[in-house]
């Protein structure tokens, strides 16, 4: 202890039992508490998908045509909804990636300060939080009236619903690009095109297509947009263009509203294989960030 | 950049202790309570030494300097003392540091009550952003001293050298005032929770020279009721306002670590006059730092 | 609402160029109009939903707002559907926006770095389940376990002046209560990470002010991190509550599909996304014109929200900076 001191301590350092302490204390429990209480629906919602379905999975259960819903899990299966979400989704997706990242170029790039692009940016964000039930509705009436369901109406009010969040982590991933780079490029006396095209699209790639791959995921379990748009069918069409089509979402709708306990089993099938779609989309934006991404936060 | 020693000294202002102690005895103040007893003292952060074995002892009613180049640790031991460290995830304290005779460290020790007993200042001025009345009473109604607030602020602000200026504009936002104002209101705030120590790391590195010279004025006036410690990088600063200085220095080890180490701890005027570690010298007299 | 704020007007020198090369001026023009498209698509959307419903417009006049929905009678009043929203909203606002804080806050100001990865995966996978997989676990799994909690709720308030009307006995587990829980579960990912966005450019020094004061970490939240984030947090509950206004599927499956006003939360009810997803599809003339107005309500309603939350957060970012 103190080698020189020569009074009594002055101070008593140990904590007083106080009402500020306890106050705190019970503050602490009570963020834990938030975390729990949102991990436990979440724990039961996974486990719930995972045991039900698991039981309907199979190869053929992904491949076989969909039977009436009286018939029990077993006989058929969810095909034409996985051809389905494939077609549409990776229709939305050619569709709306280029034209998101293009957005974030002019953005970033050519628009800058001005109030153009100041408007579009606000208003970009703000479409994000436009109700995918209104996209599809959208859809509908401009297109769908005059020409019919199809699996290419749902692809236009999915693109239309990631067009606006590919745009934002676009324009995110631009701007973590060092100026430095862009300007050694000018110096060299290259076109701005090119220099976006070949200097920085390839910096920032690691982040937009991680970005894009979780728009991809949103789009791919959304229903809303699909309803009025791709008329939910029990058939398969490989034709994405034209006649209705159907999706995992719109099949899982269908059945969930279904008394039948077959058509209820299918449902949690394809649940499953949806969550795990977009579970593999998100691991793989992950570890592209980590491995690809060159310019983070 | 450096004056020559000697013009340290002859600037210097008259100093309370007497000055010429003997060599490597600290200068016994009038009260002769040790405030600080820091007995062999490492810190390190993770897997990194920062600090390496310091030991001095630091008496009440007084201004210690701790002076050194940029990374020597001064401002580590510094908020080793409140505990601020804890703060940083990795933060590790061997060795004694001890309070008034009781161990900052021990497992029951609350840093709630240590920081509430140690104030400090920090580098750059950080009000809330809040009224200046807001700001000064912020701590004393969280620490629970809620009578007579209006006294209780007036009196912190008046020690703060800062009443006058703003005594019109209580309600007006701390951030609204000059850079110098705002660390004069941050030192208000520190007092007005009535501390026993006032730290100050490098109080006046973001402030010019008038209001620098502001500060330095408030701890000399203040030095009867609070003890401080200050971390400075100026030099001149040192030698004007401290009874006591530590210099620090950066000490490598064989495989090419850094440490901070404290070199000597003395009466301010034997540091930079007559040093006894060469290093001291070489630091005090410019050749390096 | 990124915080990173540099953009780039680099260009190359033009001095010794005459005219740009083509292939650059395309280029600009191709992403000029890709930006424009989202001018494009949102007045179209406006333009083309309003066109269709303005039967629903020209029939009803000013009693689209009445409490009436009978399509037999062809009465479409949109009161009971508002209200629906409304109500669920709230619901899942209030159960929400404490947790989503809560997580937050543990995130920026207790747990470690090294922990914080785990615990941001558990909300980003809460924020990856669709829609419709909540709406199937919710009708199938969770509605009928809490319609029991429901009962026993229920039997203990009944004659108890405000609680009984609110938390009467249910007469199934598919309510407003339920939609508005699992609108809870779904929009706390998003009220949480925006929620920590803003409360992580508090700077670390303002922190340590409050607690070289001998702050206790509650004090140190309340004193310096809440006035600081007060702005961004709300405008992070703003567009939660437009997500959990439009969030159409899960809430079709669990709401009941009841037309009705009540204070009755335990009751089946009827919101706005809901109604129109479930009876578009048989829904003609003026009964999908409608439905089709719903659609443009909600259109209007969350894009004042949005604009209004990101005016909110501009602006409190600006005092943070400034004042």
């Amino acid at each position: 202890m103190a080698a020189v001191s020569t009074g009594q301590p002055k101070a008593d350092l140990r904590e007083p039992a106080s009402w500020r302490r306890t106050k705190n204390r019970i503050t602490t429990v009570l963020m834990v508490l938030s975390l729990v209480v949102v991990i436990i629906p979440l724990g039961f919602v996974l486990y719930t998908v995972i045991a039900k379905g698991a039981s309907a999975i199979s190869w053929s259960f992904l491949t076989s045509s969909i039977p009436p819903s009286v018939l029990p899990v077993g006989i058929g299966g969810i095909g034409p909804a996985v051809v389905g979400t494939l077609e549409i989704t990776g229709l939305a997706t050619v569709m709306a990636v280029p034209l998101g990242i293009l957005g974030a170029i002019y953005l970033n790039e050519y628009g800058g300060r001005g109030p153009l692009a100041r408007f579009i940016g606000v208003m970009a964000d703000v479409m994000t939080g436009v109700p995918s039930i209104v996209m599809g509705l959208f859809i509908y009436s401009i297109w769908v009236l005059h020409f019919g369901y199809s699996g290419l109406a749902g692809a236009f009010a999915l693109g239309a619903l990631m067009l606006p969040i590919v745009i934002r982590s676009t324009d995110e991933m631009l701007r973590l690009v060092p100026d430095s780079l862009r300007e050694g490029s000018y110096a060299l006396g290259a076109t701005k095109a090119r220099v976006t095209l070949t200097v920085v699209l390839p910096a920032a790639v690691g982040g937009i297509v991680s970005g894009a791959l979780l728009a991809v995921a949103r789009a791919a379990g959304e229903t809303a947009p699909l309803l009025f748009t791709i008329l939910a069918v029990t058939s398969v069409n490989t034709n994405v263009f034209s006649g209705p089509n159907t999706s995992l979402p719109s099949q899982i709708f269908a059945n969930a509203s279904s008394p039948y306990v077959g058509a209820q089993g299918r449902g949690w099938g394809a649940a499953l294989t949806l969550i795990a779609i977009a579970f593999i989309l998100m691991i793989v934006a992950r570890v592209i960030t980590a491995r690809f991404a060159k310019y983070t936060r | 950049m450096e004056e020559p020693v000697q013009d340290i000294v002859t600037n210097l202002p008259p100093l309370g202790p007497a000055a010429g102690q003997p060599a490597g005895d600290p200068v016994e103040p009038a009260t002769g309570e040790v405030v600080f007893h820091v007995q062999n003292t490492s810190i390190w952060y993770s897997a990194f030494k920062a600090v390496t074995d310091v030991s001095l002892t630091m008496y009440e009613r007084e201004i210690t300097a701790f002076i050194g180049p940029s990374g020597c640790g001064k401002t580590t031991v510094l908020r080793t003392l409140n505990r601020l460290n804890d703060l940083v995830a990795g933060a590790r304290v061997e060795g004694q540091v001890n309070y008034r005779g009781q161990s900052l460290y021990a497992k029951d020790v609350s840093p709630i009550a240590v920081r509430r007993r140690i104030g400090m200042v920090f580098q750059k001025p950080n009000p809330f952003p809040k009224s200046i009345y807001d700001n000064v009473a912020w701590g004393c109604r969280v620490l629970g001293m809620k009578d007579n607030m209006d006294e209780r602020v007036e009196r912190a602000l008046t020690q703060a050298a800062l009443f006058d200026e703003v005594k019109d504009r209580l309600k007006a936002s701390g951030l609204s005032l000059s850079g110098g104002q705002q660390q004069r209101l941050c030192i208000a705030r520190a007092i007005a929770v009535e501390p026993d120590v006032v730290l100050m790391d490098e109080p006046a590195s973001a402030l010019d020279p008038i209001a620098t010279q502001a500060i330095e004025q408030l701890m000399h006036q203040l030095k009867s009721e609070y003890t401080f410690l200050i971390v400075t990088h100026n030099m001149q600063q040192a030698a004007r306002v401290a009874d006591m200085t530590a210099f620090f220095s950066i000490s490598r080890g064989g495989e090419g670590e850094r440490w901070g180490e404290l070199i000597e701890y003395d009466a301010t005027e034997k540091i930079f006059t007559a040093p006894s570690d060469k290093r001291t010298e070489d630091y005090v007299t410019g050749r390096f730092g | 609402m990124s915080t990173v704020t540099q953009d780039h007007q680099a260009a190359p020198p033009s001095a010794l160029s005459q005219r740009r090369p083509l292939g650059d001026r395309s280029f600009q023009t191709l992403a000029l109009a890709a930006g424009l498209l989202v001018l494009v698509i949102l007045v179209l959307i406006a333009v083309s939903t309003s066109q269709q419903a303005s039967s629903w417009f020209s029939h009803e006049g000013t009693k689209i707002f009445s409490k009436t929905w009978n399509p037999a009678a062809g009465q479409f009043g949109a009161l009971s559907f508002i209200y629906g929203t409304a109500i669920t909203a709230l619901i899942a606002i209030v159960l929400s926006v404490p947790v989503s804080l809560g997580i937050a806050l543990l995130l920026t100001e207790v747990v470690p770095r090294r922990w914080s990865r785990p615990i941001v995966s558990v909300i980003d996978l809460l924020a990856v389940v669709p829609s419709v997989v909540w709406g199937l676990w919710g009708i199938l799994v969770f509605a009928p376990w809490i319609q029991h909690i429901y009962a026993s709720i229920g039997s203990g308030v009944t004659g108890v002046p405000v609680l009984g009307p609110l938390f009467g006995a249910p007469t199934s587990g598919a309510s407003f209560f339920t939609a508005g829980i699992i609108l809870a579960f779904m929009i706390t990912p998003i009220i949480t990470s925006l929620s920590r966005e803003v409360i992580a450019t508090v700077p670390s020094i303002d922190r340590e002010g409050a607690y070289a004061l001998g702050a206790t970490r509650l004090e140190m939240i309340r004193g310096v991190v809440m006035p600081h984030s007060q702005g961004g947090i709300v405008g992070a509950v703003l567009l939660g509550l437009g997500r959990a206004m439009g969030e159409t599927i899960a809430v079709a499956l669990v709401i009941g599909a009841s037309a009705t006003i009540t204070p009755h939360l335990f009751a089946p009810g009827y919101n706005m996304p809901s109604v129109i997803a479930n009876e578009f599809g048989e829904a003609t003339g003026v009964f999908r014109a409608g439905l089709m107005g719903l659609g443009v309500l909600l259109f209007v309603f969350t894009i004042i929200l949005n604009v209004v939350a990101r005016w909110i957060v501009a602006r409190s970012a600006r005092r943070g900076r400034g004042a």
